[in-house]
């Protein structure tokens, strides 16, 4: 057996291997970053708490027919798909905005009191009490059980929706709520400086682990490989799980797309404009806010969606995210903050210093990037492939 | 069912706001206050955590409040930090809280400890791994419950070696419990004539991927891999062992430390085969299951009690018994006395049947060696376990010569 550094080849081929795989996990959470970043520049600090809803997502999508709190997590899920989709189809009607706002916000109200009631303390009791008063009925109807959509949804589907289901929706559920979070809470927050909307993603990324840890606890949910993707490759020098292998096809997939979109594409083109001169790209016609609102949602998208490629290997709980958010933030600072080859790159070749290091000296294998971090910046303050 | 549990929870930490008025300091006199202080938000609170305080609190109502005296349940978190941890705890004793209890999470745990002796309070350690607490940082205030590193090395570590699995490699959390652990199952293997072929100390909380050690343990040859960590670090150490096809060429896992919360989290699937040791197990005996059935839906997420959240229900109990022996005006004065009352008297309850503390501040509790049942074997939710060795109470745990106590004259 050769030996390189005094480490066993094999061993080494092996680690390199791994940190490749930890690499496209780094790079598609920051290719988010640096999407969100570039356009909007909003440091949005709560993506890893995207991710983790990403992974739950798929939980939820799976075990909703069987476990009814994820049945709850689902509607409370749908919730903004709901609002978007209700203002969307009330834009053709005519009527004033401000019915048209009435509406929308009394119904979603409607929505998240059916899901959200029932588990207010002492309310349940007085609700109970009212329902076995009145026989049962509407009330009954509304609340019990998670409200009607919740118990809609496990009626529809008793068997879940498995991982290839969940790899579309879960990023589209969990992007609609970024949506919502862009319409409501970070638009109002442009004229600022970053730090306020980096303060308030930050917040806002606590809360949704706090909720989520509240309800879900933190030992973690199961949550298996497809059968598709089972099993392991024997390459000889280690053994490669084939859907390891998987995670890193799909992963550099999925950045070179968000790459030839940006750089090749008519709307590419437009949002690189919009971030150079807003008020000239809204001259020519183009709605603006909307497409900032537009690359927000994509931008939590592929978070989730590097969620629930994590959710079979990781176990899925609400730590999951705020782990991983502290590297990959230093990923994009060193690629450079905005620029998405820089992120990409960064993301795969600190994954496979990381992979040496646990190697060479396994306890500072969680320090070594921002090592190599202070390094850059000493060097080079606007990141490798960063524009000064 | 949810709901219920989150309003004794809420009376709880309405119970730790509450400013004490003039009507409550004459109460005070006649009120036991035990503490919980345990990770409510961390890694580690699905084994203690709530149900942690809610067991002590259904421990408090079934010992009943027409002694004489009233018992008041209160909880904090401690974040798994020790200065954290200190703090509350120096607070709480001097706001009147008469005995702390739990604490998880090694080296808060040791800090809670030099606090309870220097006011001389009343100190039951659960949740914490380290047998620290009973030898060098031995207190005559305190007590450790159910479990510690050499009762788990000796017992799962002892099984393994007899097994066939005669050399090891240790995948180690980076911190003191993790330490402790990989030392005292160091000493097994070597005791039964096993060898150490190396041992890899990753970064303890930032680790979630644990393929890179596993191929080192894997490369090193060594026939068994253990984990000297807790919580989601072993879940997710067995989870991608699983993934990488370790154990496919013949490896053995050792989880050193594993909770029945965990193989919850794994599913059968994935957990099916390990061996793990607790001093409790729901379905153990008959007294253990009447104690499930009848706490289990009051627990959060309907979760099945476990090693420590049973523990906090003995430890209560045992303790209670010991103020009702003596009276709440003694007991409020010394608590190296109302220890050595505890200590004097047998512990008897459903949790862990019959038991007694050692001089040291050891309960002595037999430990029970288990495998986790394949899903074809499982035929109810939680059916996790069954047993395979039982090491009787005075077997199980480091000899009291051993410990190196500071305070035992021997």
């Amino acid at each position: 057996m050769d030996d390189i550094f005094g480490i066993p080849a094999p061993l080494l081929f092996g680690q390199v291997l791994l940190g490749l795989i930890n690499g496209a996990f780094y790079a598609l959470l920051s290719l988010g970053l640096a999407v969100i970043f570039g356009m909007l520049n909003v440091i949005n600090f709560a993506h890893g708490a995207q991710f983790m809803m990403g992974a739950f997502a798929a939980w939820m999508l799976l075990s909703m027919g069987s476990n009814d709190t994820a049945r709850l997590g689902l509607a409370l899920l749908l919730l903004p798909t709901f609002v978007l989709l209700l203002e969307w189809g009330l834009s053709h009607v005519r009527l004033s905005v401000s019915v048209r706002r009435t509406i929308v916000i009394g119904l979603s109200a409607l929505w998240l009191c059916t899901i959200l009631l029932p588990l207010v303390p002492y309310l349940d009791v007085v609700m109970a009490r009212s329902m076995d008063a009145s026989g049962g009925g509407v009330l009954q109807w509304l609340f019990a059980d998670g409200g009607p959509f919740a118990r809609m949804l496990g009626v529809i589907f008793p068997n879940g929706l498995g991982y290839w289901w969940s790899l579309l929706l879960a990023p589209l559920l969990v992007g609609t709520t970024g949506i919502l979070a862009e319409r409501l809470l970070i638009s109002p927050l442009y004229r600022l400086d970053h730090l306020y909307g980096l303060l308030l993603t930050f917040g806002v990324g606590l809360i949704i682990e706090g909720i989520f840890r509240n309800q879900y606890g933190s030992s973690g949910l199961p949550y298996r490989i497809p059968p598709e993707l089972q099993g392991a490759w024997d390459l000889g020098f280690m053994y490669m799980p084939v859907y390891r292998g998987w995670v890193v096809v799909v992963a550099v997939v999925m950045c070179l797309a968000t790459w030839l979109v940006i750089e090749k594409t008519k709307i590419g083109s437009y949002l690189r404009a919009a971030t150079e001169n807003p008020a000239l790209v809204q001259a020519f016609g183009i709605n603006v806010p909307r497409m900032m609102t537009l690359t927000y949602g994509a931008g939590v998208a592929l978070a989730a969606f590097a969620g629930v490629l994590a959710a079979p290997i990781y176990s899925v709980n609400p730590q999951m995210g705020s782990n991983l958010i502290i590297i990959v933030f230093a990923v994009v600072v060193i690629g450079g903050m905005g620029s998405i080859l820089g992120s990409v790159v960064t993301g795969f070749g600190l994954g496979i210093i990381e992979g040496l290091t646990k190697v060479f000296y396994p306890e500072a294998s969680s320090t070594v990037i921002f090592v190599v971090m202070a390094i850059v910046l000493l060097a080079r303050p606007a990141g490798l492939f960063g524009r000064a | 069912m949810i709901n219920m549990n989150r309003r004794t929870l809420m009376g709880a930490t309405a119970g730790l706001a509450a400013v004490p008025s003039l009507s409550a300091r004459a109460q005070a006199a006649n009120t036991i206050k035990i503490g919980v202080l345990n990770d409510q938000s961390g890694p580690y609170r699905d084994i203690g955590g709530p149900n942690g305080v809610i067991m002590a609190q259904i421990a408090a109502q079934e010992f009943g409040n027409g002694r004489g005296f009233n018992v008041e349940v209160v909880g904090a978190d401690h974040q798994n930090r020790p200065d954290v941890g200190a703090n509350i705890a120096r607070q709480w004793y001097d706001q009147g809280v008469d005995m702390i209890l739990d604490v998880p999470t090694s080296s808060v745990g040791l800090a809670v400890n030099s606090v309870a002796r220097e006011k001389n309070k009343v100190y039951i350690n659960v949740g914490a791994a380290t047998a620290d607490l009973t030898g060098p940082q031995c207190s005559p205030n305190t007590a450790h419950w159910v479990y510690d590193t050499y009762m788990l090395a000796k017992s799962t570590g002892g099984a393994m070696v007899r097994a066939g699995g005669d050399s090891w490699f240790f995948v180690t959390a980076d911190y003191a419990f993790g330490h402790a652990l990989e030392r005292d199952a160091s000493a097994f293997v070597r005791a039964n004539g096993g060898r150490v072929a190396g041992s890899v100390r990753y970064p303890f909380p930032a680790t979630t991927d644990f393929s890179s050690y596993l191929l080192q343990a894997q490369a090193s040859r060594a026939k068994v891999i253990g984990f000297a960590n807790a919580g989601a670090d072993t879940v997710n150490s067995i989870k991608q062992a699983a993934e990488f096809g370790i154990t496919r060429r013949g490896t053995k896992l050792a989880a050193l430390l594993m909770f029945i919360a965990d193989v919850h989290a794994l599913g059968l699937e994935t957990a099916q085969g390990l061996v793990m040791t607790e001093s409790y197990y729901w379905d153990l005996n008959d007294h253990m299951r009447a104690l499930a059935r009848r706490v289990q839906p009051r627990l959060n997420n309907r979760a099945m009690p476990n090693m420590l959240t049973a523990g906090n229900y003995s430890a209560t109990l045992h303790y209670l018994k010991a103020i009702a022996d003596m009276g709440v005006a003694a007991s409020k004065v010394s608590g190296v006395e109302v220890m050595n009352r505890m200590k004097a008297m047998p512990v008897e309850d459903e949790a862990f049947g019959r038991g007694s503390i050692r001089a040291d501040g050891r309960m002595m509790i037999p430990s029970y060696l288990f495998e986790v049942k394949t899903p074809a074997e499982s035929r109810a939710p939680w059916d996790y376990l069954k047993l395979l060795q039982t090491t009787s109470a005075d077997e199980a745990w480091r000899p009291l010569s051993e410990g190196g106590c500071p305070f035992i004259r021997t």
